[in-house]
């Protein structure tokens, strides 16, 4: 007889209704006369924003929901028609596709924003991309200019430098006047420091949910799986939701580990994973890699709005701060040296066999310097990985044959040396 | 005991049937078309017919090449890529580096002996520099495929051909004819176009030699001189280069069956 399991799939039901809700209160923003701001992951401030009564909307959200239900190609298609180029980032293109479609998202009609905060500046197509919202809805918007993590202790990789966070802080304070002249609230700190406290003790949970993944076998998939479990930590981040939910991820964790239960039947090649999914053929490319009974141990894009994994935490006692070396250390505004640091330490003390690098065209955030990465790792490192190249949300760029290709040599080429090193050679 | 490879690849689908001892004794190439499965079936007869045996004697298959997967009589499925290496290793054991320009892909390959594959590099999403891009040419220049290579190496002022997209280098192979360039210098052009894309790739997974040219357009002597020169090093060349993937395929299945019953079959052996 199987165990009575307590915890499976409770976390993903939970989520499913926490994002209903986010989303019903979303549709109702308008007619309650409720202030909207629309920000980006990486760097996002949520705890400042909701401090305000600001309902929040991610559009990089909206685009990875339309990509996983299948309905980007045609908003793709409508951005191009408008004369965004076919190399203008899959994101963009989705949203601006979306909001001359009607806005409306796979989870809900998007309600217009009543401000717009860039919080990601380490990607210009960003900072273009808010543009092209203040000037389609005529809303204001502010720029937090987060400088590049472009020196590189490698002792202590999620410090930034002071000046930096200083400079960072002074905008947060900027900030903070701008939304209280827009909502006529004031600003109270009180209630920061209670979302803060909300957000460390959620982010603790699920630093340690990924840390999982160093059991054999992992309980957790790192990517395919983590993923959706990273959404409440950005989006709904500081609520007591959010924090409920990693209670309940943490328990289903450990159920998992107590079981020995695992993302796939029988665990035989272990991987740190580099890069965004391909949403729009999401499935498809998890089978590959299942097919050969591939987990991913960690990876960096669950990492985007902000590197719990690597020691980052909001910090009740030092608000501004904690939230200034949050945005600074969001994975993509590190730089290569710091990055490859990272996937070094991950790849050795998560006893994985390999990387997979999935290089996607929208994304020069991620792309750039890729290349770079997988000659470090194969010729300096003799880390064996893998390349594959598709896109975030645009199937155009997803070539099924090819990329399976690519997978299969790769792991029947580690399923080889695993035989011939257990000596067992065929 | 007799074993075979079959290899579906995107233009051509090629077979071996080998025996215990390593002796081919049957092969077979059609082209492969709108029907994959039908191909695979149509080359596997073909080859054992030369081999004088009825597929019943056949004990072990190998699918290789895109359409592995639709090699329905196949017992396992493994990638070109591990394939070509096996080929190649087994017809120049010193080989490191493989080179491999099929119908629509190009693949650069290091190896280590006995051909366990170390690295590998493609193209993949864009037909650039792949044996297609040789097709599109001959069909806009009116020449036959096996032209291409002895003319080109006729060219004394070859022209440097700019688009790496096989649609447009059909464009600009036109202006070219329309100014009255030569032929010859437009192929070589071509020719160069290709190499330079390929050395990219080879570049990639290190060039190490010696470095073995498989694939249908290794029969391309253009091509060859244009790898060569910038390599700076001979290829190891097979008059059988197009049928070196169903060959490496054929080992595996040799390995595969005599391992059979004794070994777990690894991996590779899932369907697709």
């Amino acid at each position: 007889m199987p165990p009575d399991f307590r915890f499976q799939g409770a976390g993903r039901h939970l989520q499913k209704d926490m994002l209903g809700d986010w989303f019903r209160a979303l549709e109702g923003a308008p007619q309650a006369g409720e202030p909207v701001a629309y920000q980006m992951i990486g760097g996002n401030v949520a705890e400042l924003l909701r401090n305000f009564g600001y309902h929040l909307v991610f559009p990089e959200v909206n685009a990875l929901q339309c990509g996983i239900k299948h309905a980007s190609a045609d908003l793709l298609l409508k951005a191009e028609d408008l004369g965004y180029s076919p190399d203008v980032c899959g994101y963009v293109k989705n949203d601006i596709g979306l909001l001359h479609s009607g806005n409306v998202s796979p989870m809900g009609k998007l309600p217009p924003p009543s401000l717009l905060v860039c919080t990601y500046s380490g990607c210009r197509t960003y900072i273009k991309w808010f543009e092209a919202l203040a000037e389609y809805y005529q809303a204001p918007l502010f720029v937090l200019d987060v400088p590049y993590r472009r020196v590189s202790d490698l002792s202590d990789l999620a410090k930034p430098r002071e000046e930096d966070i200083a400079y960072v802080v002074a905008q947060l304070e900027e900030l903070i006047t701008v939304c209280e002249r827009q909502t006529g609230r004031r600003f109270d700190m009180d209630r920061l420091r209670e979302d803060l406290a909300r957000s460390q003790e959620a982010e603790d949970l699920w630093a340690g949910i990924m840390d999982a993944a160093r059991h054999r076998p992992s309980p957790i998939d790192a990517y395919f799986e983590a993923v959706f479990f990273m959404a409440p930590i950005n989006v709904l981040r500081g609520s007591e939701a959010c924090l409920r939910y990693y209670r309940q991820t943490w328990a289903e964790i450990q159920e998992r580990v107590e079981f020995g239960l695992g993302p796939v039947p029988e665990e035989r090649v272990r991987v740190v994973i580099e890069g965004p999914p391909p949403w729009m053929r999401f499935r498809d490319f998890w089978d590959m890699f299942k097919a050969w009974g591939v987990v991913a141990v960690a990876s960096t894009y669950v990492h985007v709005g902000g590197l719990y994994q690597a020691g980052v935490r909001h910090d009740p006692l030092r608000p501004l701060e904690s939230m200034a070396e949050v945005c600074s250390n969001a994975y993509c505004n590190w730089n290569l040296e710091l990055r490859a640091e990272l996937l070094h330490r991950w790849v050795r003390d998560f006893q994985a066999d390999a990387l997979v690098i999935h290089s996607v065209k929208s994304c020069r955030s991620f792309s750039v310097g890729q290349a770079d990465t997988r000659e470090h790792f194969t010729k300096d490192l003799g880390i064996p990985t893998l390349f594959v190249e598709s896109d975030l949300v645009d199937g155009r760029y997803f070539s099924a044959a090819q990329i399976k290709n690519r997978v299969d040599a790769f792991f029947e080429r580690l399923a080889h040396k695993k035989l011939v090193e257990a000596g067992g050679a065929a | 005991m007799i074993v075979a490879g079959v290899d579906v690849g995107s233009t051509a689908t090629k077979a071996v049937v080998m025996d215990e001892n390593l002796r081919v004794l049957g092969r077979g190439l059609v082209p492969t078309g709108a029907n994959v499965t039908r191909a695979a079936e149509r080359v596997f007869a073909v080859a054992i017919a030369e081999a004088g045996l009825n597929d019943c004697d056949v004990s072990y298959i190998v699918g290789t090449g895109y359409g592995r997967y639709k090699v329905s009589f196949g017992h396992a499925q493994i990638t070109e890529i591990s394939c070509h290496a096996r080929g190649a290793a087994f017809l120049f054991p010193e080989t490191r580096t493989i080179v491999d320009i099929g119908g629509q892909d190009t693949k650069a390959i290091r190896i280590a002996a006995g051909g366990e594959v170390l690295d590998f590099s493609m193209n993949d999403k864009c037909a650039a520099g792949t044996g297609r891009f040789l097709e599109s040419a001959a069909q806009v220049m009116g020449i036959e495929l096996e032209e291409l290579g002895p003319l080109s190496l006729a060219s004394r002022l070859p022209l440097k051909i700019t688009n790496v997209c096989t649609v447009f280098v059909e464009t600009e192979i036109m202006s070219h004819l329309a100014r009255g360039k030569k032929p010859e210098d437009i192929l070589r052009g071509v020719h160069n176009s290709i190499a330079s894309r390929t050395m990219a790739l080879l570049r990639r997974v290190g060039i190490e030699e010696a470095v073995t040219f498989t694939g249908g357009v290794a029969r391309n002597g253009g091509i060859v001189e244009a790898l060569e020169e910038r390599l700076g090093v001979k290829l190891r060349l097979s008059p059988d280069s197009q049928f070196i993937g169903a060959l490496g395929a054929a080992l595996f299945a040799l390995e595969r069956s005599n391992a059979l019953g004794t070994q777990p079959l690894h991996a590779a052996e899932q369907r697709g």
